[in-house]
């Protein structure tokens, strides 16, 4: 799956760990929930960095503690129509303060990412590699936002007023 | 009327530009049928029986003229020359080709219409009172909020995929047209003491499979953390919402597994964290809203004119005016609800030269404002009384001045198996036959408002749990057999009906309601105790009697 990030299909530099995979030596990881919570110190410790990835039931509060030193949370879509990640990336980007790698994967299409990168998602694993191409021309598709989130995009509403403040002038 | 600014308009073109990707994709096999299929569903396009059908949204059941005519050319471009309003403020159309989608949407969106979100797991359109901003003693116009609520629930990042659908109507009246206690969140617009706008927030109403009316969950939400509140509840929903089981996912589940303590006191949690961020709604903002509501430069008018006293000696005015004309907040102003429902036709339907038509009247005679309902009718809401007799008259050419609005030949029924792909039955041709056996405007009189739905399946499209009489089609060894229920009301006493006894055939549905009202006719205490009351007070028994004592 090709993986994108600032709007550019990159290499992956993490390599994922299964439950029971031995921990290497060095490099980039990425390490299930169950086993990062079980076995944080350690992981955090060695050389290279630490990334998460979050199951989509799972309460995302649990990870507050982790957060300053987490290189990557990568949250997943086991289906493109189960949007509980969506919540879980607010989350961490509004309300907890997370300014790491959010990643996004599973079932990640390109109809998706205007959504995903409003969530507050930077990375992407993509199923098919059309769509990771097709990446920058699909996220632009959108110039209006009708709802704040924490991803800067001003809305509809408020250009609205700025637009009604700047008619004003002179008037 | 709200009027849609370029910002607005940007979004629906925008909209209407990556929808036609999507399609194309589809057609070159780019997608698969299973990931297009939620995209089409967002984009309001159902694949049915016999074609795609697509629906198309009426905020709040607002439409300008303008738009009513980009309906008809819809209808007679892409379709077979009519289409079918829906009790969700929609109108579908049946015979649509999907490679053409794209254009009739781009038709639609030059008169700022859309098909975002009528259907799929998100949020879907908006429901309001029909006759919001006109309706007598009304706290405001709802239509403000529903708009609010409309922009802020379109394309959000975090609620398009949620385990089901979503559905909000608002009221602002003590009469509830919007039937918020069946919705997912019902609005109820009050003031507090101190005089300000808020709302009564419901929760967990719902029709379908497993039917609730909703529960009070917020006696009092200020206007302002209006969209907080919703944000906080749909992210619990988002969250905990059961997605194992399709039956089991609408929130209406989780409220009830969890009880609506339990369910309220998440939804508190949340809200605190976030009813002080950006999502709080300034006056302004509300302002500019209702600035972009235009309402009409009514007239000084006298509250009897001539011209209506004059037709008052026509009994078949007379009929009509009764019970389609009713009450305006302005003096000389009426509201005129049109019956879809004319005998023997399919409820709902409306061809495109009555579209076209009902538009022109409208500019004559309405502001250039059409409003449709959730009982599939339409209405001009602005009506001077001087022009009623003339408006009859040619409502009457057109076949849209049948007398029966909230009689028993009204009837709101679903498609059923004649067009949809869930039905297990059939419900327009029981429709059909139910109109011909109450088509005496002296019988459905003096019968009163009593109002019948009817359900193709358990999907409760037709809103059967809550017809004073609900007739549901299921199916039983490959026979349409029909589940009848009496005692049901979608408005502000809101109750789902109980079931009178064993399933009938379909040749038998309308001898059964026949029974029914000659029951009710007998039993009620004055002509005045409406149908439903008369089933309250004496409960399903005597009916059950009277319908079984002879099958």
């Amino acid at each position: 799956m090709p993986l994108v990030n600032g709007g550019k299909i990159v290499n992956d530099g993490f390599v994922k760990l299964a439950v029971d995979t031995p921990l290497p030596e060095g490099g980039d990881i990425l390490v299930p929930a169950e086993r990062f919570l079980s076995e944080a110190d350690a992981l955090l410790e060695r050389s290279g960095k630490v990334g998460v990835i979050w199951p989509n039931n799972r309460d995302i509060a649990e990870l507050v503690p982790y957060l300053g030193k987490l290189a990557s949370v990568a949250l997943v879509f086991p289906s493109f129509r189960d949007g509980r990640a969506y919540s879980q990336a607010r989350l961490l980007r509004e309300r907890y303060g997370y300014r790491g790698d959010l990643r996004a994967t599973g079932q990640v299409l390109r109809d998706q990412f205007v959504f995903m990168l409003r969530a507050g998602f930077d990375s992407f694993e993509v199923k098919k590699p059309a769509d990771a191409e097709a990446f920058m021309q699909t996220a632009k598709r959108y110039s209006v936002f009708y709802q704040p989130t924490g991803d800067g995009r001003i809305t509809a509403l408020h250009r609205r007023m700025q637009l009604r403040h700047s008619e004003g002038v002179g008037t | 009327m709200y009027a849609y600014d370029e910002i607005d308009r940007t979004l629906v073109n925008e909209r209407v530009l990556e929808f036609r990707d999507q399609v194309k994709r589809r057609l070159s096999g780019e997608l698969t049928e299973d990931e297009f299929k939620m995209l089409r569903l967002q984009n309001g396009v159902y694949l049915q029986l016999h074609a795609y059908m697509f629906r198309v949204a009426i905020p709040y059941g607002t439409l300008a003229s303008n738009q009513l005519r980009a309906l008809a050319h819809v209808a007679r471009k892409y379709d077979r020359g009519y289409g079918h309003f829906t009790t969700r403020q929609n109108i579908q159309f049946n015979w649509i080709k999907l490679a053409e989608l794209p254009d009739a949407l781009a038709d639609l969106a030059e008169v700022g219409i859309h098909a975002m979100q009528t259907s799929g797991n998100n949020m879907r359109n908006v429901t309001s009172d029909q006759w919001a901003g006109v309706a007598p003693g009304e706290i405001e116009d709802p239509r403000i909020w529903s708009e609010l609520i409309r922009q802020h629930t379109t394309l959000h990042p975090e609620f398009s995929f949620l385990p089901r659908k979503f559905k909000i109507a608002i009221t602002a009246s003590d009469h509830d047209r919007a039937a918020i206690k069946v919705h997912d969140i019902g609005l109820r617009l009050i003031k507090n003491e101190k005089g300000e706008t808020g709302f009564e927030v419901l929760v967990g109403g719902g029709l379908g499979r497993t039917p609730f009316i909703g529960k009070t969950i917020k006696h009092f939400v200020h206007g302002r953390d209006l969209l907080s509140y919703i944000e906080a509840i749909l992210r619990v929903y988002n969250q905990y919402g059961r997605r194992d089981n399709i039956y089991k996912a609408r929130i209406k589940i989780l409220v009830h597994e969890l009880g609506i303590e339990k369910f309220s006191r998440e939804v508190e949690e949340e809200w605190q964290q976030i009813r002080n961020s950006s999502l709080q709604i300034d006056d302004e903002v509300i302002e500019d809203i209702r600035s972009r509501f235009i309402y009409p430069a009514y007239e000084k008018l006298p509250h009897m004119p001539d011209e209506l006293r004059q037709a008052a000696a026509d009994p078949d005015f007379e009929a009509w005016r009764k019970n389609s004309v009713a009450p305006h907040k302005i003096p000389g102003y009426s509201i005129v609800t049109i019956s879809l429902k004319p005998i023997g036709a399919p409820p709902g339907d409306a061809t495109a030269e009555q579209m076209d038509a009902l538009a022109d009247l409208a500019d004559k005679y309405s502001f250039g404002e059409i409003r449709v309902g959730h009982e599939q009718n339409l209405a001009l809401p602005h009506v001077a009384k001087r022009d009623l007799p003339a408006l009859w008259k040619a409502l009457d050419r057109l076949g849209l001045a049948t007398p029966n609005v909230n009689l028993i030949t009204d009837i709101i029924a679903c498609p059923g198996l004649d067009y949809c792909s869930l039905a297990n039955a059939r419900s327009i041709p029981i429709a059909q036959e139910l109109t011909r056996r109450f088509a005496n405007h002296e019988l459905a009189n003096l019968i009163g408002r009593l109002h019948i739905n009817i359900s193709g399946c358990i999907n409760a499209c037709g809103h059967h749990h809550v017809g004073h009489i609900g007739i549901l089609g299921v199916e039983k060894n490959g026979e349409e057999v029909y589940q009848i229920t009496i005692g049901g009301r979608a408005d502000e006493g809101a109750a789902l009906g109980n079931l009178i006894g064993p399933g009938v055939k379909f040749d038998e549905v309308a001898d059964v309601v026949e029974d029914i009202v000659e029951a009710y006719l007998a039993l009620r205490e004055r002509p005045e105790e409406l149908f439903v009351d008369t089933v309250k007070r004496l409960g399903v028994e005597p009916f059950k009697e009277r319908v079984y004592a002879t099958r």
